[in-house]
């Protein structure tokens, strides 16, 4: 499986530069006028970004994140999801980074083949950081009312915290 | 929306950080977060560059065409009213092949170009189409074959099996996925495309 992730991109590059020669256009005149367009690109989504990680990096280093992990702990006791996770699930929808070194810290504590552990895998190998795709995408095209982008991609992200649990209990314990 | 809650957040954070006590850390927080945007902006650069680059190929060359026309009948059961001869189609198509493969720093950038391809049919609206939007979700929800990051922190930390969660994984972004794509088609009636 890793083999075919690693040949997908030459293959890319190889259809896309394989028929611009079949349609003998400049291939690579082509490709310079539109790599010209990649720094539009940093411009639009750096505002975006900037909102985005201020907003983030606030609320991790003034430690809200403890907080709202207390404030939902009942809640998570509830839907059955780790009480251990449960930071990594607040952090998730806003920072990849953030979630991913809360995931490695589950990981060395609990080990990777706990319960905990292979929960925490299950819930981030099943979710994206939904607030950066929303500045980068929305960021790129200069919209700022985003309708109900929010809502539907945190339900995804809701589903997958509360099913990683059962689909573990399901897959390794019974 | 956007609006409320970056609002709340920082509220919330300076709030916290009185009754923390961390201050401190709230300030460093600040000053580097423009710095961490920046950072990721540069290290995107080249890839924005380079997928730029090949999509204006891709443009020119008439493949976008000849994609589209292959992949209109599939993903217009997804994307209503797609344009047949959308040119958004195949970096769509691109983007959730690399998605699916998890190659995420080249998701995005060609992400980028389908989205500015299905905000050229949204011309004079302020808020996004219904397919931006599920765009969106389909990539914040992004469905990976192979969880690479995972599957290598837990090699590092010398897991029997560190692919295991693969099924569980997949099952569950599939769930997932399909509760976004589902939530999407549902409230794309009551809020107001304008």
């Amino acid at each position: 499986m890793s083999n075919i992730s690693a040949y997908i991109l030459p293959i890319f590059i190889l259809i896309i530069i394989g028929f611009g020669v079949y349609k003998k256009i400049d291939v690579f005149g082509t490709f310079i006028d539109g790599a010209k367009k990649g720094f539009d690109v940093f411009l639009s989504i750096l505002p975006s970004l900037t909102a985005l990680f201020l907003a983030v990096q606030m609320l991790k280093s003034s430690q809200g994140i403890e907080i709202i992990t207390k404030i939902l702990t009942p809640v998570a006791d509830l839907l059955k999801i780790p009480a251990e996770t449960l930071p990594m699930c607040i952090l998730s929808p806003i920072s990849g980074g953030g979630s991913l070194s809360v995931y490695e810290s589950i990981i060395g504590e609990y080990g990777p083949d706990s319960y905990i552990g292979r929960v925490a895998s299950v819930m981030m190998g099943s979710t994206e950081t939904t607030f950066y795709a929303i500045a980068v995408y929305y960021g790129a095209v200069g919209i700022k009312k985003i309708r109900h982008t929010a809502i539907c991609s945190l339900c995804a992200d809701f589903t997958s915290f509360i099913l990683a649990g059962i689909i573990v209990r399901l897959f390794f314990y019974k | 929306m956007m609006n409320y809650i970056w609002i709340a957040i920082i509220f919330f954070s300076v709030i916290t950080s009185v009754f923390n006590g961390t201050a401190n850390e709230l300030s460093k927080g600040i000053i580097t977060s423009g710095n961490t945007a920046v950072d990721l902006c540069f290290s995107l650069l080249g890839t924005f560059c380079l997928w730029n680059g090949l999509m204006n190929i891709a443009e020119k060359s008439g493949l976008s065409k000849t994609c589209s026309k292959l992949f209109t009948p599939i993903l217009c059961r997804l994307f209503k009213g797609l344009n047949k001869n959308s040119e958004a189609i195949l970096p769509i198509c691109l983007n959730i092949t690399s998605n699916l493969l998890g190659l995420s720093n080249t998701a995005t950038p060609i992400g980028i170009e389908a989205i500015k391809k299905l905000s050229k049919e949204n011309i004079g609206k302020s808020t996004p189409s219904n397919n931006m939007v599920l765009f969106v979700v389909m990539n914040s929800a992004a469905l990976r074959l192979i969880p690479t990051t995972v599957a290598t922190i837990r090699a590092n930390h010398e897991s029997t099996n560190p692919l295991e969660i693969l099924t569980p994984s997949i099952i569950t972004s599939i769930c997932a996925l399909i509760v976004g794509i589902t939530m999407t088609k549902i409230l794309e009636r009551f809020f107001k495309h304008e």
